[in-house]
């Protein structure tokens, strides 16, 4: 501590890592992205923990949560497992579906790959649809310039109407800007305005009768748009859930710890 | 919609959600679902399709403004140069077992010395720390119960255990980092999916060599249910860091000891490596059986990314596999050794009718053991050591050396000698133990981590019997098999 005072250094003045402790949380931030794509990695830098990572999509299945304070106020952070869509069907990707839309974190910062904007930005918009309070994390930012690849982030600013801030989560680089941007969001210093399809006047005016509706048959359950369209859908499941009163449970879910025996197995294995 | 106006929720109603006297219709989920059918037929029927044809092209859009690509560099060659060979039909497979080979016969040419190093250490204390007693006058079963029953028990966890997990989980760790995992899910792909099983099987069996509970956590990326139970309900035939210590201890002194000392740990990692193979074959097979009976239905597709390779983070790694893996495990190794080495202690030194209480259970479980290839000592071993199987070995020679309580084993040819001239084991012994290592059921903790992902005590059932009578029935086959013909 005496010859690297990371409070000392300006990148860290503001940040201070508290690990495991999410008690008096003031904010709760929720890390999303494709697999693979660093979300853990930023994890670990901004929390101090080690969540082990690999270099393979699929490597985190549960829900970790870690703290750190910024600016003097606690936050809680929650690395979710990797996912291409929020229509998807493993378990993982339900397990990140499901914070996105009934955790409601303050903020929700989706971690793209650089070298794979396209893929990755399918994922960003389709959680604009459901959130405005979102920054967009470019990472990897240090192999697409390896690979010749420049990402012009104001430009994807512009287009997705939320921040988009450059980063290497591997050697912490851009980590204050992509924090001082988030605490912009959250608190509404930065106002967003995010990209979302325009659907047709029947598609319009069918959502605008069904959100009320389904605030009614599910009061306190967020996101009642996104249950909308996925009724329009024919979603069987979400129908289910509708139907028997599941969507209470998995909101209420969101806000405890994911199943302790499970993180600590499918981290640290049994034996 | 403000909750304000609504009137006060009439008694017996309040359940219902608070219908009040006056809002108009009541919040029932079916109605919203009825007029969701009703308005989806208003619209154009494809509507899901735009909307998510409109998310791509739009990604598109945004991605063609935003990413300048330069001209493709050498690296970007790399990685599909390293690719092309790593992946390719003919040699991706050849070159995985070789790989398998070099991380196992580091981890037995590595772990001999520090190994023989360690139990030489630990058996000197429990030398000294008995004759210390002794001269105090304690009682003679203090000193065995604690010196030679609880201590000896974690010795030999510790030193058999310890060696091996610092080498073979950090070169896990390389490889997992270095982006090797996914080239073997494609290279063994074709294998599953002709086994009706799911190619992400591969990586979840992958990450049932560090513990197979979290290789049945790991199948939670498998989207079809059908193929996610195959994956769980077969991970445990891939050894797991438990059963490791006593595959590479039978290959080493059995194995490894009918050649010259030159070839000696070459020949055991080739051992062990066989055994990985048999693994990987058993699981595929029982994925097929699986497949064809109680799990009915076809492979389905999907897409695997292969990540560009990385290079692996030393401190990281060394962190990963040392602290969180190694001195994890070791310690539940520790935990559960220590009272089976007290247990053990108790049924070598409590007489009934002439014989220990082991001697009693071991000659019981003596006929199934011979039908097997094996013993009563190994079957006793394995029933105490239900809750953890790194103790199986440990447990089995504290029952052997039982009768002889001041045997102070300093070498694997001395433990040769007390297995083969001591308790009559033969090769056969050796090939079979190996064998119901690896088919065995699953440790108590993966059994319950089935169950928590499964919620069905009938599929946690499964998980543990299937192997368990797969075992009893190879063994019992190459037992007979070997006494009729040899």
């Amino acid at each position: 501590m005496t010859a690297h005072n990371c409070e000392a250094c300006p990148a860290h003045a503001h940040l201070a890592q508290m690990g495991l402790s999410v008690d008096r949380i003031d904010r709760v931030v929720a890390l999303a992205g494709n697999p693979n794509t660093g979300k853990s990695t930023l994890f670990n830098a901004l929390t101090g923990l080690r969540q082990h990572t690999g270099n393979w999509p699929g490597k985190t299945v549960t829900r970790a949560e870690g703290g750190f304070t910024f600016n003097a106020l606690r936050y809680k952070l929650v690395d979710l497992p990797g996912t291409y869509s929020l229509l998807s069907a493993s378990h993982d990707e339900e397990i990140a579906r499901d914070f996105l839309l009934f955790g409601t974190p303050d903020c929700t910062i989706v971690v793209a790959d650089a070298t794979a904007l396209e893929r990755n930005l399918n994922l960003v918009l389709q959680v604009l649809e459901i959130t405005g309070k979102a920054v967009l994390a470019v990472n990897l930012m240090d192999e697409a310039k390896r690979k010749g690849i420049e990402v012009d982030v104001r430009s994807l600013s512009r287009d997705l109407g939320v921040p988009a801030v450059p980063v290497v989560a591997r050697t912490g680089e851009g980590l204050q800007a992509l924090l001082t941007t988030m605490d912009g969001v959250i608190g509404g210093t930065i106002t967003t305005n995010p990209a979302r399809a325009r659907g047709t006047p029947e598609f319009n005016a069918a959502i605008a009768e069904l959100v009320p509706l389904i605030e009614a048959a599910a009061p306190g359950v967020p996101n009642a748009r996104w249950i909308a369209i996925r009724l329009l859908d024919g979603d069987g499941r979400v129908e289910r859930a509708l139907r028997n009163g599941e969507l209470a449970a998995l909101v209420a879910r969101q806000q405890r710890p994911d199943d302790r025996f499970s993180r600590k197995i499918a981290l640290q294995g049994a034996q | 919609m403000s909750t304000d106006s609504r009137a006060i929720p009439l008694p017996g109603a309040a359940a219902r959600g608070g219908i009040s006297a006056e809002a108009a219709p009541p919040p029932d989920p079916e109605l919203v679902i009825r007029r969701a059918e009703e308005l989806r037929r208003g619209l154009t029927n494809n509507f899901r399709d735009e909307a998510v044809s409109s998310v791509y092209a739009e990604a598109e859009r945004m991605a063609a403004r935003a990413v300048r690509r330069g001209d493709e560099t050498r690296r970007l060659d790399w990685d599909q140069r390293i690719d092309r060979i790593v992946t390719s039909p003919i040699l991706g497979l050849p070159l995985m077992l070789v790989i398998l080979a070099v991380v196992f016969w580091l981890t037995i040419a590595g772990a001999n010395v520090p190994s023989a190093m360690l139990a030489n250490g630990f058996f000197w204390v429990e030398g000294r720390a008995a004759a210390l007693f002794d001269a105090a006058g304690a009682p003679w079963w203090l000193t065995g119960f604690i010196w030679h029953g609880v201590f000896r028990g974690l010795a030999w966890v510790v030193s058999v255990m310890l060696p091996p997990m610092a080498i073979f989980f950090p070169l896990f760790t390389i490889l997992e980092d270095l982006g090797y995992l996914p080239r073997v899910a494609f290279n063994l792909d074709f294998l599953f999916r002709r086994a009706g099983a799911h190619g992400k099987q591969a990586l979840t069996m992958a990450m049932g060599f560090g513990c197979n509970a979290a290789g049945v956590i790991a199948t939670r990326v498998i989207d079809s249910p059908r193929e996610r139970l195959v994956a769980i309900l077969t991970n445990n035939f891939v050894p797991c860091n438990g059963r490791f210590p006593t595959l590479i201890m039978l290959a080493t002194i059995f194995v490894a000891a009918s050649f010259p000392p030159v070839l000696a740990s070459i020949a055991a990692a080739g051992a062990v490596v066989g055994v990985v193979v048999l693994g990987v074959l058993f699981t595929l097979v029982m994925s097929w059986l699986l497949s064809r009976t109680v799990l009915k239905g076809e492979a389905s597709a999907f897409t695997l990314e292969l990540p560009p390779y990385r290079r692996p983070g030393i401190t990281r790694i060394l962190y990963t596999s040392l602290i969180d893996r190694t001195l994890f495990v070791l310690w539940r190794a520790v935990l559960t050794a220590a009272p089976a080495g007290a247990v053990i202690w108790l049924l070598g030194n409590i007489n009934a009718g002439g014989a220990s209480l082991a001697t009693h259970s071991a000659n019981a479980l003596a006929p199934l053991g011979h039908a097997i290839g094996l013993d009563g000592v190994i079957l006793l071993a394995y029933v105490i050591a239900i809750p953890a199987n790194e103790i199986v070995v440990p447990t089995m020679l504290m029952v052997y050396m039982g009768g002889s309580q001041m045997t102070e084993l300093e070498s694997m040819s001395e433990l040769r000698t007390l297995l083969v001239d001591g308790h009559g084991w033969t090769m056969l012994t050796a090939v079979n133990l190996m064998l119901f290592a690896l088919l065995h059921n699953p440790c108590a903790t993966t059994i319950i981590t089935i169950y928590k992902e499964t919620l069905s005590v009938r599929w946690a059932a499964l998980g543990a019997l299937m192997p368990l009578v797969l075992a009893f029935l190879v063994t019992f086959l190459t037992a007979t098999i070997v006494r009729l013909f040899v």
